[in-house]
């Protein structure tokens, strides 16, 4: 059996990668990626807890987490195609005035 | 288990999925010829004709064409995902046939005890939704790395149909797996067991005949078939998503789209229809169609023979009294007491793939391509909310049943 | 080596490879092909671990539906490669070493905090999808149904931002 200190260092690098690209790309919807990438990594965790202490109730907060995600996301991506339509670009440093 | 223990597995897997492989893209093969022909006699055309007798070698011809034309790239396509889409694409409809159990029973051939399916997964029917999930991804990266206007109205077209679609056809079969309680396969077609009154068998197409119905309205949705197969309106969008592919990258989408049609029969067969069951009792007055195979098979031997004495041409003749022979020489094994109860499951299961994969062609050779809009609006607004309440009144049958009557729930 | 092992180090390096590759990835639908893989990848880690079910919705909610309204998205929008931007000279200079060490720092600290751990004595459970529902559907019904709630707002919202002002 695979020691669960290896999932977590995993979940940890993927953590922070996610965390890497949110500062370092520029176009929002990558941006938007990057926080899906840290969520997956913190359902990585998440599940290797609930094995570690047999407790299904980390499962049940991954699915959750899943469903926020897919809330969130939907809600997102209009509100990106919306600035899309009104600024003409997907560059973060571009979108920096409040009004047009 | 460590590396060394688990080789035998991996080969005796390695061996299951070379024969389902070439099974498959056999049947894919022979699948267009069948669609030829069905469309061709519904049309009043004869369908493929001149390639070996009753156009039997047309697939051969055409797989041989589509490995020697050029493969074209249009300019400005994006390279890596044009090469990737039309792989993922065949990958992911290949892999969903791994999971398809074919046949009741375990099998021993040369001392390895074996089960007629590729892989036992526990949830095998997630599994399958799962890949179906991903197949979108094949449509539309196609649309979009093509640089080419029409394959990318066409894969964005495909994209939200299969997104919307792949909802209705979730729900529609939350009814079948609340009668059964699992999402196993083998257990749902073992919940299908048994008749009614003696002889009227327990599938779930009865119980669950709306969930069915829209199960395979969605399914011949979700693979882009006609009447709804917008992604392709060659009208509107000369091919849609796969307008630029030419040579083998084209027929790996087309491999894709019949492997998918397969591949939602056999769910259909196995959801609804009972799976390898018997649709009549093998007990008392029925005992004969054990039988049946041998009769199917023998049948089939019998007319090819007689249809090859009706050929002129000498290669025709041999082609056809080569095949009746074969298929004379199947039925006689078939018939033999030691295969005999191994090919009832598979044969039944076959059988009824096979007819629902004729029902997906008359459907094409019928009905007229629904509008767009038409088409959206025909998802969300009628086969949604039906699947909903399928599930609803189900999930209401399922807990009266399970606690007892309304006193139960209310305890 | 045990079979698990392996196939842990497979996926694992899977993961970090798509990670990596959305990172420097130069178009965004290179970048959300690259997410797919990690979560594909992700599926198989949760698949070793016994939760099947997890692995089933994470490919079919996050791979199938999530990130196809991100690929679309970028389609519709037509969104071309990421424009370079001239960075501050402590960006350029400090920045990256500082995040790849902090990230570097991070893994190390929960590797080293993790290692305490031993291996699972529970047994697994021996129908964990059933479980699961129970879970679901009793302890955690008030959550389930709020996010319900949740989505339906959700929708609305999306709507509401999707429409065009006539």
């Amino acid at each position: 059996m695979v020691s669960p200190s290896y999932y977590l260092t995993l979940s940890a690098i993927l953590f922070g990668l996610g965390v890497i690209g949110f500062l370092f790309k520029r176009n929002i919807i990558t941006l938007f990626m990057s926080i899906e990438l840290m969520l997956n990594a913190v359902n990585l965790a998440f599940v290797t807890f609930s094995r570690q202490w047999g407790e299904l109730s980390g499962q049940v907060y991954v699915f959750f987490v899943i469903i926020v995600a897919a809330a969130e996301a939907a809600v997102g991506l209009a509100i990106i195609l919306l600035l899309a339509r009104n600024r003409q670009t997907l560059n973060v440093e571009r979108i920096n005035l409040l009004k047009l | 288990m460590t590396l060394f223990e688990a080789y035998p597995l991996l080969l005796v897997a390695l061996v299951k999925t070379g024969i389902l492989l070439f099974l498959a893209l056999t049947a894919v093969a022979y699948l267009s010829w069948f669609e030829r022909k069905v469309v061709g006699h519904i049309q009043s055309r004869l369908g493929p004709y001149r390639v070996g007798p009753h156009g039997l070698l047309q697939p051969l011809a055409d797989g041989l064409k589509f490995l020697f034309k050029e493969g074209v790239e249009p300019q400005g396509a994006d390279r890596l995902v044009y090469y990737l889409a039309p792989f993922l694409a065949l990958s992911l409809a290949l892999s969903g046939l791994a999971v398809i159990p074919f046949g009741p029973a375990e099998i021993e051939i040369f001392g390895v005890r074996t089960t007629l399916a590729v892989a036992e997964v526990e949830l095998g029917l997630l599994f399958l939704f799962a890949i179906t999930a991903l197949g979108v991804y094949g449509v539309a990266l196609a649309g979009w790395a093509s640089n080419s206007k029409y394959a990318l109205m066409g894969g964005l077209r495909s994209s939200a149909q299969m997104i919307s679609y792949e909802i209705s056809l979730t729900l529609s079969v939350i009814g079948v797996v609340l009668l059964a309680g699992s999402f196993n396969l083998r257990e749902i077609v073992a919940a299908q067991q048994g008749y009614w009154f003696g002889a009227v068998p327990r599938w779930f197409l009865l119980p669950q005949l709306v969930g069915f119905l829209c199960y395979f309205t969605s399914a011949i949705a979700e693979t882009n078939r006609a009447p709804f197969d917008l992604p392709e309106a060659e009208t509107e969008l000369v091919a849609g998503f796969h307008t630029e592919y030419s040579s083998f990258q084209f027929a790996m989408f087309f491999m894709a789209e019949y492997t998918a049609m397969v591949i939602a029969s056999c769910l259909a067969t196995l959801l609804f229809l009972g799976g390898w069951e018997s649709p009549l009792p093998t007990t008392g007055a029925f005992a004969w169609t054990v039988y049946l195979p041998t009769v199917v098979l023998g049948g089939g031997g019998a007319l090819l023979l007689v249809d090859a004495l009706r050929h002129h041409r000498g290669f025709a003749r041999g082609v056809l009294a080569l095949l009746g022979a074969l298929l004379g020489g199947a039925a006689w094994a078939v018939a033999q007491p030691m295969i005999l109860p191994l090919v009832q499951g598979p044969f039944w299961f076959l059988t009824k793939v096979f007819l629902l994969l004729f029902v997906y062609v008359w459907v094409r050779g019928t009905l007229p391509r629904f509008r767009y809009d038409k088409l959206m609006a025909f998802g969300w607004k009628v086969l949604l909310p039906v699947a909903t309440l399928n599930a609803l009144v189900t999930a209401l049958v399922v807990l009266l049943r399970e606690s007892g009557g309304l006193a139960g729930v209310l305890r | 080596m045990t079979l698990e092992l392996v196939l842990f180090i497979v996926l694992a390096a899977v993961a970090i490879a798509g990670a990596l590759s959305l990172i420097l990835a130069r178009h965004p639908i290179r970048s959300a092909l690259s997410l797919i893989v990690v979560m594909v990848a992700l599926a198989g880690l949760y698949l070793l671990q016994g939760a099947d079910f997890i692995a089933a919705v994470q490919v079919i909610v996050y791979a199938g539906a999530i990130m196809v309204l991100f690929v679309f998205v970028i389609m519709l929008l037509n969104a071309g490669e990421e424009e370079r931007t001239s960075w501050s000279r402590m960006a350029r200079y400090a920045g990256l070493p500082l995040a790849i060490y902090l990230t570097v720092q991070f893994a190390w600290w929960v590797a080293d905090g993790a290692s305490a751990l031993a291996l699972p004595a529970a047994p697994a459970e021996s129908e964990p999808t059933r479980r699961l529902a129970q879970l679901l559907f009793r302890e955690f019904v008030l959550p389930f149904e709020l996010t319900a709630i949740l989505i339906l707002v959700a929708i609305l919202g999306t709507v509401v931002l999707g429409r065009r002002e006539s």
